[in-house]
């Protein structure tokens, strides 16, 4: 039965207006002190207009924030397969231990004998990362994944200024995801495209066509963008090296081979690696991510500023450049040390899962993706054979003549409660659907998920395209005018708008 | 293993439809020799009591700042965080999230991030703001990068008063670019004149940065450097590591600034010795398309209800790639959240009132301190932070009062190691934190450790 | 003077010493709703083949490349307001920018309308 609230809720699913569409003045969600009326010492600069913000008690607060939460979908909901993202469970143990006294209070500029506790765990952290990695060096600071890529690329642009070779050209494959050019331009590069072969790995021929005296070197995904792992990664390595070259590989994938490969034996020179995909830190709707970077003998001279290093009983953070011998840092990266709240996450989540954990996890990941991928092979179009890593990825060929577009179809599995998957990367395949279920994932819940495709894909075939064009019809809002969006945009409340 | 679900039976039947032997299969196309057949040498899996023990050994060699007198800024703040903000950003729905790439079902976020960006405008009295960056001194390397996109121009003046930190992160972002960064060295006891700062803006300028209130603490009208700027047409740039101070001193929209970026911890976020922190980004109407970072911004959906969505996302790296406006992908997400409700809780009155209260702090530790002997508050001008001259090095001073258990400060030389003239100056903050035992603790340890 | 087609789906059309250049309505179609067009600065040279535009939809931003050597005397300001008419009148009313040219034999080797008929449906 369909009828309209006088309120515009239904049910549990409730409408919430904005914090400054509900403040009133002389509300407040705090109780501080009465100030004294100390004369100040400001400068003259004391504010003389108001702020502009809304006053809520706490309990308007908490509802508005929970109503909020009410409308987001998260791992926690649900099956959450986003290709490339590794939407692991995000382990609630992290979560208390970050939290800890002697932890959360720590500030970052403290003396280091009342730290030393903290430089402990960043070592520690680092050591599993080395170890796993089979890397000699690694760098902490990078706040995320694409700040790992540019850590990775400066070091190598330094390590070249550092042989007084003028190498600027960077290879990259066609699939490659868009923070890789965009890194490589902002360290001067000019980036090359490589093409992909039928079997969605890097043409061998045609990047040993590219190579020359010019190279700085390659980016490489591996396991790549297509969810599969580059067969030629150590001719590739081999061939980069003799050209007088780097290669970087980007780590996003690593889930896929945590504990049972090491990136070092494929014969790269850098790697970062997303510790808010493989090491479970939570997504937080878009961050804070965490991007360390493993280096090689070759670029550890040029790892950025600061890095903990073992100083006698204890751990030191080396914070200037001129500070230690051999090294020449390329610079600093963020304020401060690092991400340390992902760092105990991380550690916490490797030490729970101990070494044979972590290999339990890449394999059951790459299990649950190639068991995805063999339910729904003959129906769904596989954009190349074989097995695949911890990903698997379809073209829209199966949708030709349906009138049904992937993102019609994604929007349609919203419907069914589920997240959608991974649409439109790589942008070498036409319509990429790229599904990575992740190792927390039960059986049952791949099967669910793989029946609801399987019946959309029957609903697409009959010719209901109608249907798929207005998903999703059961969420708290539908389908959104993007255009007008960014034709107009609002990007703020305003109080004449109201 | 607690966190795998996977049984036995369910990989036979799994490898069963796949039509493998083993899992060892799936991996055929490593290389010979790379697969490892054994776990690499670390320890095994633990139990939660266990790591849970471990993990607070570390903690257990560690003085937090929450239980000792604590007075440390330098770019992070101590402030009271309500218990509302943990308790909401904890909620699974907000903190196993994704991106709000399906707005459909990311309303949540996408709404708090569209009052986190209206908060950050307010607060810095500028147009529009960006949905975070990962922290100030990233905010402020894409600020000078904006600058020089937006005016076409390749320098940048960085005044003495920006903090270290910034000024490196600034000169690692542009090394290889054909940006030329002209940081200049500042001095507590010095400020440079708005002529000095003119005299090197020319027609190549694309910004100048300021940080307001400065690293020593000081405060100073930028009006005038801005009108001086836009004359020749540079841009200002107004950075800031206390977002507090906003809520008692005029915004730097107010002085005509351009960008105006910086460090949001103080906002709703722990210490975290140092990260993850989150960087606030905000900008005038007419550069909004050179904006980095995600936005958020409103529309309707096709039942015509109000919603919001990520917007002009051409600018981003996933779509423009090498011509991109930044590199930047994920960025602050829960960090922006803890920001946005923490700011809700504060309001207007709150916010006015929690500035108010550091500097009346401040300004009784800033009194207290000049009344030691061989110490001297050298700053006119502050809000919770000020510079102290010593009759001894800094460092040395600091260590002594870690022995009586107080975190005394920032020794400027721990920012600037190369310098020495600056040995003797430390850097003290004071917050809604400290209380007047605090403060009468600190000046007495002080006192006889100068004595 | 008749218009002239490029493989990059732009036309234009030379009067009195000044070629106004657009995108065709092939390349509006593909786009989508367009949303916003970054125009080049009037006095700007521009060289064949290299970056005169901008234009964005909501999921791309597509170059636009000049068709020929010259200079911008000339940009359609409409396009801040309106980017919509990119849509609604590509080969007319939404026009980008309009230049003079260095070396107007250059126009000999682009295609001509039919021409250009033929190359969109061979793609």
């Amino acid at each position: 039965m369909n009828f309209t609230t006088h309120t515009g809720n239904r049910g549990l699913v409730l409408e919430e207006q904005l914090i400054f569409e509900q403040g009133q003045p002389g509300r407040t969600g705090v109780d501080l002190p009465e100030p004294k009326g100390t004369k100040s010492r400001l400068g003259g600069l004391d504010r003389d207009s108001d702020v502009g913000l809304p006053g809520l008690s706490e309990p308007q607060v908490v509802r508005h924030f929970t109503r909020l939460s009410q409308k987001n979908y998260g791992i926690d909901a649900g099956f959450f397969p986003l290709g490339s993202c590794t939407m692991k469970h995000n382990p609630r143990l992290n979560e208390k231990v970050a939290r800890l006294p002697g932890l959360a209070d720590l500030h970052p500029m403290q003396p280091e004998s009342t730290v030393q506790g903290a430089l402990e765990l960043i070592d520690q952290c680092a050591h599993w990362l080395l170890v796993l990695t089979g890397m000699p060096a690694v760098s902490m600071s990078p706040a995320a994944g694409a700040q790992g890529e540019l850590c990775g690329m400066m070091a190598i642009r330094a390590a070249l200024d550092a042989r007084g070779e003028n190498r600027r050209r960077v290879l990259v494959p066609e699939s490659a995801h868009g923070t890789n050019p965009a890194t490589a331009a902002a360290c001067g590069f000019t980036v090359d495209s490589i093409p992909a072969t039928e079997d969605g790995r890097v043409d061998l021929a045609a990047f040993e066509a590219k190579l020359g005296d010019d190279v700085a070197g390659i980016m490489l995904t591996n396991p790549n963008t297509c969810g599969l792992f580059e067969r030629d990664v150590r001719k590739i390595a081999d061939l980069v090296h003799e050209a007088g070259g780097y290669f970087y590989c980007d780590g996003a994938n690593f889930n896929a081979i945590v504990g049972r490969v090491r990136p070092a034996d494929l014969g790269i020179d850098a790697m970062h690696i997303n510790l808010h995909k493989t090491f479970s830190t939570p997504h937080g709707g878009g961050g804070p991510g965490s991007g360390p970077v493993v280096f090689s003998e070759a670029l550890a001279p040029f790892a950025p500023i600061p890095y903990v290093v073992k100083k006698g009983d204890g751990f030191h953070l080396v914070e200037t450049a001129d500070e230690e011998d051999g090294m020449q840092p390329f610079g600093r990266l963020k304020g401060f040390h690092g991400q340390m709240g992902m760092f105990i996450r991380a550690l916490t989540y490797m030490k729970s899962h101990g070494a044979d954990g972590l290999r339990q996890a890449s394999g059951d990941a790459v299990l649950n993706a190639n068991y995805l991928l063999a339910r729904l092979k003959d129906k769904l179009s596989v954009a190349f054979p074989g097995y695949c890593m911890h990903e698997a990825l379809f073209d829209d060929g199966f949708l030709k003549d349906t009138g049904v577009s992937t993102l019609d179809l994604a929007k349609a599995i919203i419907d069914e409660g589920f997240h959608p998957m991974t649409m439109y990367f790589p942008l070498v395949v036409h319509g990429a659907l790229l599904i990575e279920p992740t190792e927390t994932e039960t059986k049952e819940s791949i099967d669910q998920f793989c029946d609801a495709i399987l019946s959309l894909v029957a609903k697409a075939e009959s010719g209901d395209a109608e249907f798929f064009k207005n998903a999703p019809y059961l969420t708290p809002r539908r389908r959104l005018d993007e255009t007008a969006a960014a034709r107009k945009p609002v990007l703020r409340w305003k109080p004449e708008t109201a | 293993m607690r966190y795998l679900p996977l049984t036995r039976a369910d990989r036979a039947a799994m490898l069963d439809t796949i039509g493998a032997s083993s899992v060892d299969e799936l991996y055929c196309d490593v290389p010979d020799g790379a697969l490892l057949d054994a776990p690499v040498d670390l320890p095994s899996h633990l139990g939660e009591m266990q790591v849970e023990r471990d993990m607070m050994a570390l903690a257990a060699k560690n003085m937090g700042a929450s239980s000792v007198p604590s007075f440390l800024g330098a770019g992070a703040y101590r402030h009271h965080v309500p218990a509302t903000v943990d308790y909401v950003i904890q909620r699974g729905e907000f903190l196993t999230a994704y991106t709000p790439y399906q707005p459909e079902i990311a309303q949540g976020t996408l709404q708090y991030l569209f009052e986190f960006q209206t908060q950050v405008a307010s607060i810095t009295g500028m147009d529009v703001a960006n949905a975070s960056m990962w922290d100030g001194a990233t905010s402020c390397a894409e600020a000078v990068l904006m600058a020089c996109r937006a005016t076409r121009r390749k320098k940048a003046v960085l005044s003495g008063g920006l903090h270290p930190h910034y000024r490196e992160v600034t000169e690692t972002y542009c090394q290889y670019s054909d940006t030329e960064v002209a940081g200049r060295d500042g001095h507590p006891e010095h400020q440079a004149t708005v002529e000095e700062l003119n005299d090197l803006i020319d027609d190549q300028t694309a910004c100048v940065v300021v940080q307001y209130p400065d690293v020593f603490g000081r405060l100073q009208d930028h009006t005038q450097l801005a009108e001086l700027c836009h004359a020749k047409g540079a841009l200002l740039v107004v950075v800031f590591t206390e977002a507090v101070a906003f809520g008692a001193v005029k915004s730097p929209g107010s002085f005509g600034a351009d960008i105006v970026c910086g460090e949001g911890q103080s906002i709703g976020n722990a210490l975290n010795y140092g990260g993850p922190y989150v960087g606030l980004f905000a900008t005038t109407q007419k550069l909004v398309r050179q904006m980095p970072g995600r936005l958020c911004g409103e529309t309707v959906d096709q039942d015509g209800k109000r919603g919001f969505v990520l917007t002009l996302s051409t600018r981003e790296q996933h779509i423009r790639r090498e011509k991109a406006t930044s590199n930047i992908c994920t960025n602050s997400g829960l960090c922006s959240l803890a920001f946005t409700v923490h700011m809700s809780l504060l309001g207007e009155d709150g916010y006015r009132r929690l500035a108010t209260l550091n500097h009346e702090n401040a300004c009784k530790a800033a009194d207290a301190i000049d009344a030691v002997d061989g110490a001297s508050v050298v700053n006119d001008s502050f809000f919770n932070e000020f510079t102290v001259k010593l009759s001894k090095p800094a460092a040395e001073v600091v260590e002594a009062l870690v022995a009586k258990g107080i975190l005394a400060g920032v020794p400027l030389s721990r920012l600037y190691p190369n310098r020495s003239d600056l040995d003797n100056y430390l850097l003290v903050a004071v917050t809604e934190t400290n209380t007047d035992e605090d403060i009468a603790a600190l000046a007495s340890a002080l006192k006889e450790a100068l004595a | 003077m008749t218009k002239k087609f490029s493989q990059e789906h732009e036309w234009i059309e030379l009067e009195d010493g000044v070629a106004t250049v657009g995108i065709t309505d092939y390349a509006q179609q593909s786009l989508g709703d367009i949303v916003y067009v970054e125009l080049p600065e009037v006095g700007k040279k521009l060289t064949k083949d290299g970056d005169a535009a901008v234009v964005e939809s909501v999921k791309a931003a597509s170059d636009v490349y000049a068709p020929l050597d010259g200079e911008i005397v000339e940009v359609n300001e409409e396009l801040d307001d309106n980017p919509a008419l990119v849509n609604e009148a590509p080969e007319s009313d939404g026009w980008f920018f309009r230049m003079t040219l260095t070396d107007e034999s250059q126009l000999d080797e682009l295609m001509d309308e039919a021409a250009y008929k033929d190359f969109v449906e061979g793609l």
